[in-house]
């Protein structure tokens, strides 16, 4: 049995079926009339007319995922310089909001900040306010920030705990300065790190449909939420909905391609 | 200096990381709907929460499904790191990138292509969508967790062992589940795990895959949220926290109590 090749056979099957017939279907609708049934390459084309929802869903995953990187490259840092057995208790502590359903932690920040809600109110006592946070912009890259940051800590905590002490005083003693250490030795070391934090935190950002919906009102409308209403929305319509999610598939494809070949050059380029 | 600012920006992070959770469990126990005044104490959400049948209702599919997926994801991914092992390596990377697309792809695209596929199959058989569609999606985007846990503990384990079982008359089979099995028994049980606790925690794929009559605790919430304000939902929230603590406490305590064993 151990020896055996067969084993991959069921879940080959099973990855064909519910994996590959799938995205072929995708593909198929995409390049499929609504009307009539016949080939068009009209659905890609009209994706045109939503390039501002791609434009903003984009710019907002982008600002989200440098905010979760600056707010995660010092605290898992400090994490890592921690006594080892305070180290596990911390990083329980991260992961412990992941557990419970990212819809309710949503909620909760719904409750945080909209316009009666806790936060104005705190602003209240001291005279400000009352601010319109819910239902803009900011309230979405807030959502995607606050779901996502663990998942730039856990990656970045991982490497940096490689990170020898006595690298970092060697430079040091060599006559480096904070930022010198910080840029010539400590980034390009948790560079691993950082790279597969930055597409943790992308990817899931760039494709949400929930915390728009949620934080962001009917007005801030992202890519996820286009797809989802072709699919189970008012404008039913699976034909374009595949072409939309097509295209967020390619999109996302050379985005995994261009990072990992980054990552392979700079592998290299430490090996020499 | 140093130490106070390491101190004060860890403790705002972790802050930030909770204060949703913190006011999500205050508030269930508010006398009023209010999100923001607190009137007075009480257990009447929580009450309500246990009488509310269309929430025992999706507790009860979710955990079936989480259930019958985990199961199943675990046996077909066991059986498929195993063959996957045994294959050259050229056919071992190919595989590995099949293993890989449900966890690289946007979850929101695994979901509406499996949609497409269920909607086809179920206008073809009459059929409408529910438990079967819902458990096929989460089988398909468990699976890979399993084969990444059981992986690895292959690569470790002695071979020959294995050898060794049959050289003492073991026939192959018997050899593998007296002298495989319980080393990759560790990876195999936390692919579950993890394959549970994905299937129990998943909205996206569900909300596409489940149609209209079959909802799950996610979804369920999700159409909560959507509507008026509801402190059952912060009830429900404070016992799923505590839960998961306890679930993090127990299983935090064996691993520790396992390592002291591997000391001594």
């Amino acid at each position: 049995m151990l020896k055996s090749k067969m084993g991959s056979v069921p879940f080959l099957v099973w990855s064909i079926i519910f994996i590959m017939v799938p995205l072929g279907l995708v593909l198929w609708y995409s390049f499929t009339a609504k009307d009539t049934g016949e080939f068009t390459p009209e659905n890609i084309f009209r994706i045109g007319n939503y390039s501002s929802i791609f434009l903003k869903s984009i710019n907002l995953a982008l600002i989200a995922t440098v905010i979760c990187l600056v707010l995660a490259y010092p605290f898992a840092w400090m994490l890592s310089r921690a006594e080892a057995h305070k180290q596990g208790i911390m990083m329980m502590l991260v992961m412990l909001p992941m557990w419970m359903n990212f819809l309710l932690r949503t909620y909760g920040w719904m409750t945080l900040i909209e316009n009666e809600g806790i936060i104005n109110k705190m602003f209240g006592f001291i005279g400000l306010g009352p601010f319109e946070m819910i239902n803009t912009q900011g309230a979405v890259v807030l959502g995607m920030v606050y779901n996502y940051l663990p998942f730039m800590i856990t990656p970045l905590h991982s490497v940096m705990v490689k990170i020898d002490r006595s690298t970092i005083e060697a430079a040091q003693d060599l006559g480096a300065g904070f930022w010198q250490v910080l840029f010539r030795v400590q980034l390009p070391l948790s560079l691993p790190g950082i790279i597969s934090g930055i597409t943790m935190v992308f990817v899931p950002s760039v494709s949400t449909f929930i915390i728009s919906k949620m934080l962001g009102g009917g007005s801030n409308m992202l890519i996820g939420d286009l797809i989802e209403q072709q699919f189970l929305g008012s404008t039913y319509n699976p034909y374009l909905g595949s072409a939309i999610s097509l295209i967020l598939m390619v999109i996302m494809l050379l985005l995994m391609g261009i990072m990992n070949a980054f990552d392979d050059d700079e592998m290299q380029g430490m090996v020499m | 200096m140093k130490k106070w600012f390491n101190r004060i920006y860890m403790t705002l992070i972790y802050v930030f990381l909770f204060a949703p959770i913190v006011v999500l469990i205050v508030f269930s126990f508010n006398e009023s709907k209010s999100r923001s005044n607190f009137t007075g104490f009480t257990f009447k959400w929580y009450k309500q929460l246990f009488s509310n049948e269309l929430i025992m209702q999706s507790l009860w599919n979710t955990v079936l499904v989480a259930v019958v997926s985990s199961v199943f994801a675990t046996l077909l991914g066991t059986l498929a790191a195993i063959g996957i092992y045994n294959l050259s390596r050229r056919k071992r990377a190919a595989m590995m990138n099949l293993v890989n697309i449900p966890v690289i792809n946007p979850e929101i695209v695994t979901g509406v292509s499996m949609m497409v596929l269920f909607v086809f199959i179920a206008n073809f058989f009459g059929i409408e969508l529910g438990f079967w569609s819902v458990c096929c999606a989460h089988i398909t985007f468990c699976v890979p967790y399993v084969i990444m846990n059981v992986m690895p503990k292959l690569r470790q384990m002695d071979i020959s062992m294995y050898e060794a079982a049959q050289d003492l008359g073991c026939s192959p089979n018997r050899a593998f589940f007296k002298a495989v099995l319980p080393q990759i028994l560790p990876g195999v049980f936390s692919g579950f795990l993890m394959a549970f606790t994905y299937s129990i925690d998943d909205f996206v794929i569900t909300y596409f895959t489940s149609g209209a009559s079959f909802p799950t605790l996610p979804t369920t919430i999700y159409a909560m949220t959507r509507m008026k304000v509801n402190p059952q939902i912060n009830a429900l929230s404070a016992i799923i926290f505590v839960v998961v603590l306890l679930f993090l406490v127990i299983s935090n305590f064996c691993t520790n109590k396992e390592r002291r064993k591997e000391e001594i």
